[in-house]
């Protein structure tokens, strides 16, 4: 299935969207990319509401674009859209999907932060926060040695390892500005030297 | 309009947001530079450049926002807004991280089907997600230095450290069985050394 679904939503389906979107926001603990898999199967294998160039177009394009990589399901949303109508069906589908994936999570991680902090002189909950400490900081070092590590062969891709690994002693050891080194990442790939 | 972190951290922390408003822009601000996560540029913006909380703190909140479902950095950012200004102070970083990126990406969209294959753009975004993972593992890498007054000593945080990262990266075994089974660890440890 290449080419996108035409499609004809009624509002039960995107109230189902949404219901969808809610329990995904509840079970997406370490992030909501560790719920794609779901996304995928609800999305295309059981709705067919996107085609898998969509779906994978929407992740490239959020991990590219300035800003929280969770704005893929607004892309997800905005396709559905799309494929259904026009514009503003896209839009809708685009705010629909970031409310359901955001509204449960947000709420309980406010109210959590506000039960942590009332509660912040108790025994457990200071061994909660001191004791996650070096794991979800070595949590960091893993996700982005993941990330470089994608591009795993090692004749051509060995000039994007040393990219990484430079950027990670700058900004390290000094207070260069990270856009500077973007830009400069920028340049290096545009002009095919990385 | 107080938050629930109210007046009695304010000297601890060296500066804070003056307004929504203030929360709002620094917020856009941050989020339009995170090319590929926006956790490198929150650490660098708001712990080095704003103040608006240490090192120790960063680490303190980011376990519980990591911990909790939803975006990381979204839960973060919520979490700080609420402790200066509550409810609206939560809104307003939300708002702040995701609406002109929420525009941005939609336009970026569109502009993907007439440009996504440009061998100029393939390379710069390749060049720009080689920074971006350095920008990462330099936030963690600055974070270490804050295990020095972890109660469990730098000894046992740095092999926490290093079974954390032998699991995740090495043998990609899923994250959140690795949050479970080592954070079980390392919080019973803290109770522990913890004074009741």
């Amino acid at each position: 299935m290449s080419a996108a679904p035409v499609l004809a939503l009624q509002w039960s389906d995107w109230l189902d969207l949404f219901m969808h979107y809610l329990a995904f926001s509840m079970m997406s603990v370490g992030g909501a990319i560790t719920t794609l898999p779901e996304m995928h199967r609800y999305l295309i294998d059981q709705q067919r509401w996107l085609s898998d160039a969509q779906f994978n177009t929407a992740i490239a394009i959020a991990q590219s674009s300035p800003g929280p990589n969770i704005l893929f399901v607004a892309l997800m949303g905005w396709n559905i859209g799309i494929n259904t109508g026009g514009m503003p069906t896209a839009l809708f589908g685009a705010l629909l999907a970031m409310t359901g994936i955001l509204l449960p999570s947000s709420t309980l991680a406010y109210l959590t932060a506000r039960w942590g902090h009332e509660n912040r002189q108790l025994r457990s909950v200071r061994a909660f926060k001191q004791g996650m400490g070096p794991i979800v900081i070595s949590l960091l070092i893993a996700t982005g040695w993941i990330l470089a590590s994608a591009h795993r062969n090692p004749t051509t891709d060995w000039p994007l390892w040393l990219l990484t690994a430079v950027t990670a002693l700058i900004i390290w050891r000094s207070k260069v500005h990270l856009l500077w080194l973007l830009a400069a990442g920028a340049i290096l790939g545009g002009f095919g030297l990385v | 309009m107080t938050g629930y972190y109210g007046n009695t951290l304010k000297s601890n922390i060296r500066s804070q947001p003056s307004s929504l408003t203030d929360l709002f822009v620094s917020l856009t601000w941050l989020s339009l530079q995170g090319f590929g996560g926006v956790l490198a540029v929150v650490q660098h913006e708001l712990v080095e450049r704003k103040r608006w909380m240490t090192k120790e703190e960063f680490v303190e909140e980011w376990a519980v926002a990591q911990i909790m479902p939803g975006p990381n950095v979204i839960n973060l950012c919520l979490m700080l807004g609420g402790r200066y200004f509550g409810l609206p102070g939560a809104l307003a970083a939300m708002a702040g991280l995701l609406a002109i990126p929420l525009v941005l990406v939609l336009l970026l969209a569109l502009a993907y089907a007439q440009y996504g294959s440009h061998p100029y753009v393939v390379g710069a975004l390749r060049g720009m997600g080689a920074v971006a993972a350095g920008l990462i593992i330099a936030t963690g890498l600055k974070l270490v230095s804050a295990l020095k007054t972890n109660p469990l000593g730098l000894p046992v945080s740095i092999a926490l450290c290093l079974a954390c990262f032998v699991c995740i990266a090495l043998l990609r075994w899923p994250q959140a069985y690795v949050l479970l089974g080592l954070g079980a660890v390392g919080c019973t440890l803290a109770y522990r050394k913890l004074k009741p």
